[in-house]
């Protein structure tokens, strides 16, 4: 099953100035396959998917195989042109840069849908404003999304995509993410779900803290990053059930506990 | 002036340049202008068909070979001719701009060969913009032009000014005596696109005079190369309620010295003035100034100068200044030079722009000002020339 592979991580360390963030990571996602992260304020979550981008200021160390091959030292374009997409926490404001004018030069080709799913997203009147410029959470992960339908990645990391997001744009958000990955399926004549489930080619990797987004999207195996290190990987829904009952307190203990019998 | 110690000689070494042209004959229409200009025009902000301008004036060198109004409550000429035509106009004529202002002041009164003349007349609305080239074709000339604008009595007017050097010219010398008066209620816009050759040297010098409830809104535009430019128009606002607006968008590549600023002196109660510039500079230096001066009680005034930085050989020099004269007024200044944000550029790059991509269209939404007041059309093709240009220096 080794072809079926899409993203490899080897032990992965990342610093700041001297500070490690990142201490050993190890993570495989096959095709068609969803993770989701979970973990504290400050356990090194968004480091991962900055590092996973090509983002500067960090110092890395070991492998990223996407298809078998290292991208480590490819510059973040290369990386997206690969087929990595992002949609950020908090991106940035630009000023002067119409959203449509960014969409068209960067959507490789798919802008002819932009209209429509900017319509489908309630986004129509902002496609001429500047990105991101006086966007609320909400305007801000639905712009996201729009961009990076259009840009079609193979894998998708989302960095909290419900931060900041009220009510009423959370269903919305839920349903474009599974369009996103490619988990909005429709029944097919001649097929089965389950061959139609098989075909899934797409892939994503989700962090998140407060674990909303899985009301909204299922997943399929579920981390927990602590301190640097994944800590736990198990069912997902139980995970959630979990740190929401207990808290990230129970990960804590668990984590020190088996630290203890590993040492 | 910083650079205007030597009012008998001036900063610049005028040996350079030659003073007679070779006059060239008329033309009925701009379109039958050769293509090359016709290019040069258009990035120029002139539209050679003529077809949404309400009238439209041609200078090449020392001749003016176009000139020509479709609209019956503007006119524009010739500035000499209109000096013949009208004897009033010496009511007007060095009374914004002193003659003996500078050395280059007293230079276009003694060498002048033209300028434009415009004028709307009192209440009339001049939707479509007038527009005005003047154009070097003949390399290492000089010309000198002094140009009056008068918008008259609640009167509309557009004026859309073109300044530019054929394909062929790689230096010479241009100075611009420039008046405007708008009188009561009148509003003027005034936009100038410069496209000057890479050798050239640019004086102009503007001063524009606001009477009660008028407004004047000026967008300066000048994104090629140009060795050395100076400017510093001011506004000197005479009556209440009056607003003055200045927006500048430059780009100076290596080898480029651009010392622009605006002025506006608020003499009246309850007046406006916003100055606005925006500079970029891959290698050149830019020396972006701004000056408000707020003489009576209840003035409302802001200055902003945004610089971006592009190359360690770049200068990115802002001087803003503020003089408030009375009890009782606003007046305020932000100022910044910097460079792009790594995250911004990191943003576009993670959508699959390279990092050149990402620069360029950071940059050219940096310089695109929403400029308020001024046609769509207009601001659409304004949208166009910065789009359109060169990114490669970038």
């Amino acid at each position: 099953m080794k072809n079926n592979l899409l993203l490899e991580i080897k032990d992965l360390h990342a610093w700041v100035g001297d500070k490690e963030i990142l201490k050993g990571i190890n993570l495989q996602i096959k095709k068609g396959e969803v993770h989701v992260i979970f973990g504290p304020n400050g356990s090194g979550k968004t480091t991962l998917l900055n590092v996973l981008m090509g983002f500067s200021g960090y110092k890395v160390s070991g492998k990223i195989l996407l298809h078998g091959k290292d991208i480590i030292n490819l510059p973040v374009d290369e990386r997206a042109r690969l087929g990595i997409g992002m949609s950020f926490q908090r991106p940035p404001a630009i000023k002067g840069v119409k959203l449509r004018n960014l969409i068209t030069t960067s959507a490789m080709g798919k802008d002819d849908l932009m209209e429509d799913y900017a319509a489908k997203l309630n986004l129509t009147g902002f496609l001429d404003r500047d990105v991101n410029l006086g966007f609320s959470g909400g305007e801000i992960k639905r712009a996201e999304l729009l961009q990076l339908i259009l840009q079609d990645p193979e894998i998708i990391f989302l960095d909290e995509p419900e931060s900041g997001v009220d009510l009423e744009n959370i269903a919305l958000i839920g349903e474009y993410t599974n369009i996103l990955i490619g988990r909005h399926q429709e029944p097919e004549k001649g097929k089965t779900m389950k061959e139609l489930y098989r075909q899934r080619r797409k892939s994503g990797l989700i962090i998140t803290h407060t674990g909303h987004i899985l009301n909204y999207l299922d997943v399929d195996i579920g981390h927990v990053l602590m301190e640097g290190v994944f800590a736990c990987q198990a069912n997902p829904g139980e995970m959630l059930h979990t740190i929401t009952e207990c808290g990230f307190e129970e990960c804590f203990r668990c984590f020190r506990k088996e630290k203890e019998h590993g040492e | 002036m910083a650079n205007n110690k030597d009012i008998q000689t001036g900063d610049l070494d005028l040996s350079l340049y030659h003073e007679v042209a070779e006059e060239h004959p008329e033309v009925a229409d701009l379109s039958r202008l050769s293509s090359e200009d016709q290019k040069v025009l258009l990035m120029s902000g002139i539209d050679t068909s003529g077809k949404e301008r309400s009238g439209s004036f041609f200078q090449k060198d020392h001749s003016v070979i176009h000139c020509q109004t479709n609209f019956d409550g503007a006119e524009i000429m010739s500035a000499s001719e209109a000096r013949k035509k009208y004897d009033w106009l010496k009511d007007y004529w060095g009374k914004a701009v002193p003659i003996d202002k500078d050395y280059y002041t007293r230079r276009a009164d003694e060498h002048q060969q033209h300028g434009y003349f415009i004028r709307s007349m009192p209440g009339a609305v001049v939707h479509y913009p007038l527009q005005a080239c003047l154009y070097l074709s003949e390399d290492k000339l000089s010309q000198d032009v002094h140009n009056i604008v008068i918008a008259e009595e609640g009167s509309k007017l557009n004026i859309i000014t073109g300044c530019a050097t054929a394909p062929n010219v790689r230096s010479g010398l241009h100075v611009g005596v420039s008046e405007f008066y708008v009188k009561k209620g009148a509003t003027l816009s005034f936009t100038m696109i410069h496209n000057w050759a890479e050798d050239m040297a640019v004086r102009p010098r503007s001063a524009v005079i606001i009477e009660e409830g008028g407004t004047y809104i000026s967008d300066y535009i000048c994104l090629v190369p140009a060795r050395d430019l100076q400017m510093y128009p001011t506004a000197i606002i005479k009556g209440k309620g009056a607003v003055a607006t200045f927006h500048t968008v430059l780009l100076a590549r290596p080898g480029s010295l651009m010392d622009v600023g605006s002025r506006v002196i608020l003499q009246a109660e309850d007046c406006k003035a916003e100055i606005i510039s925006r500079a970029v500079s891959t290698g050149g230096k830019i020396i972006a100034r701004g000056d408000l001066v707020g003489e009576k009680p209840g003035i409302k005034a802001h200055l902003e100068c945004k610089g971006l930085l592009l190359s360690d050989q770049g200068v990115i020099h802002a001087i803003p200044e503020l003089q408030g004269k009375a009890a009782n007024l606003d007046m305020s200044h932000e100022a910044a030079v910097g460079k792009i944000a790594q995250e911004e550029i990191e943003y576009l790059m993670a959508r699959g722009l390279s990092e050149n991509e990402a620069t360029s269209l950071i940059v050219k939404g940096f310089l695109s000002l929403d400029i308020i007041g001024l046609p769509d059309d207009l601001k659409k093709e304004l949208n166009r020339m910065i789009d359109e240009t060169d990114t490669n220096a970038m």
